[in-house]
């Protein structure tokens, strides 16, 4: 099986590394350049969580190439606190009113799909993915 | 993403003009671009991007590559701005959700709430409440009896909102299951502070007056649980009297006895209750004086109650800019007879 590309998350350099890396993979892919600036952000934001939150993690990158279309799945996990409350971060305004940038309702958006899984004090892990259009 | 095709079309072609003209009908265009795309949700790094490929169209391999770096890196810039203006839009959408709820409930309180004027032989009535935003926090009551007897309520939250509104419900309530025989003020509010005492954060307290008009002995009793004092009218002298009860205000303490008083009526004397949002009206900085409220009031006291109070409150509507800042309550009550 070929080894997904990924970026281990241990300090704040590693999120330009991880955007880097996504955006190489999205440039392959064929997405225009506003679509590989929101993935790029979309990484950043999901990047930084980790940084911040968890201390470390990782973030992978998996090209999806089936039949009738292709796209880059982001899948960003940890093994921090884990989220509480999923339901409020998930919320608009819950991080952007504390200056924190998008937030994951930003990533959500930015992104074509979105799914968290969350466990109080087992890490958390978010899967999301960009359609080439 | 047609839609974009066409607007990319669109924008080409201004810019292009204004790159010939350097005109401002081609600026005034862009401004229309502008709010066009405002309303379709496009974000401004879709913008850029739009006027990157026109430049690339209109100057095809003629542009530098600093300048076409520069300005992907302004679009880079643009992201969050884009996501702010989704979330936005998203806010107001939901705003405008909580709105019509809110309206909704502030309907249903207004079912909830709503009470009958009586039409009580010798006694010209007249009342108005207006919530300063969309639920009211004041409350008024009659209770008309089969002997004639009028009672009349009048209570004001302290807390303003939704949590003061739904306190409101709770005092209607109460008072419309309270044995008919019970109708000595005193006792009205001695049950009611009860009530409050045990249902009601202790944070939220609720002042009212209740008074009760017995056309037979031409005598209005009263009673007050810390209610904003009113005021009698002697029609004989041309002056008003405040209304003098003291009581604590409702939910406080679980037992407290409320002290009774009567008044005898004489004709023409009229009798004025008011919530806070009467007295305590805003111009500017400044409160209003209780003289000044009573000049108001008789100025209009000469028409039917109904008129009065309508006519008061249209005065200080006007007064505080159509804006109020606290709910409105006022009932005039008449003796014609």
């Amino acid at each position: 099986m070929e080894l997904k590309p990924c970026v281990n998350i241990r300090q704040e350099w590693d999120i330009v590394g991880a955007r880097q890396l996504g955006r190489e993979k999205a440039k392959e892919l064929g997405f225009g350049t506003v679509d590989q600036a929101r993935i790029a952000t979309a990484i950043s934001e999901l990047a930084r969580n980790i940084y911040l939150y968890a201390g470390t993690g990782k973030v992978e990158f998996e090209i999806i190439d089936q039949f009738d279309r292709k796209g880059l799945k982001i899948v960003a996990a940890d093994e921090g606190p884990g989220i509480r409350d999923v339901g409020e971060v998930m919320q608009d305004g819950y991080s952007t009113s504390g200056g924190l940038g998008a937030g994951l309702p930003g990533v959500k958006r930015l992104m074509d799909y979105f799914d968290i899984r969350s466990e109080n004090g087992e890490g958390t892990e978010i899967e999301a993915i960009k359609w080439v259009r | 993403m047609e839609s974009v095709e066409l607007d990319l079309e669109n924008y080409r072609k201004l810019l292009k003009e204004y790159l010939l003209t350097n005109d401002e009908t081609a600026l005034y265009q862009a401004e229309q671009f502008s709010k066009l795309s405002v309303q379709h949700n496009i974000s401004p790094e879709e913008i850029i991007h739009v006027h990157i490929e026109a430049l690339k169209e209109l100057y095809p391999g003629m542009i530098p590559r600093e300048i076409n770096d520069s300005l992907n890196f302004l679009l880079e810039a643009m992201i969050s701005y884009g996501l702010a203006l989704q979330e936005y839009q998203h806010l107001r959408e939901r705003q405008s959700e909580l709105e019509s709820e809110i309206s909704i409930a502030a309907n249903m309180q207004k079912t909830l709430l709503s009470t009958v004027k009586p039409t009580i032989k010798g006694i010209d009535i007249g009342a108005i409440s207006v919530p300063a935003s969309h639920m009211s926090g004041d409350y008024y009551h009659f209770v008309a009896d089969t002997d004639d007897t009028l009672g009349v309520a009048i209570a004001d939250v302290i807390g303003k909102g939704i949590p003061a509104a739904l306190s409101m419900s709770m005092i209607k309530y109460s008072m419309d299951s309270f044995p008919e025989n019970q109708r000595q003020p005193s006792a009205i509010l001695e049950n009611l502070n009860r009530v409050v005492e045990r249902n009601v954060d202790p944070g939220m307290f609720i002042t009212m007056f209740y008074g009760l008009y017995d056309p037979k002995s031409e005598t209005f009793s009263y009673a007050s649980a810390g209610h904003e004092p009113g005021f009698y009218y002697h029609a004989k002298e041309d002056r008003f009297e405040e209304i003098e009860a003291s009581g604590l205000v409702l939910g406080v303490q679980e037992h407290v006895n409320y002290e009774q008083s009567v008044s005898k009526i004489e004709k023409d004397d009229c009798i004025i209750l008011l919530t806070d949002g009467v007295t305590e009206c805003r111009i500017g900085d400044r409160f209003i004086e209780r003289d000044e409220v009573l000049e108001v009031i008789k100025h209009y006291l000469h028409l039917p109650a109904q008129e009065a109070v309508e006519y008061v409150y249209r005065y200080f509507e006007r007064l505080q800019d159509f804006h109020l800042k606290d709910d409105f309550t006022l009932i005039i009550l008449k003796k014609e007879v």
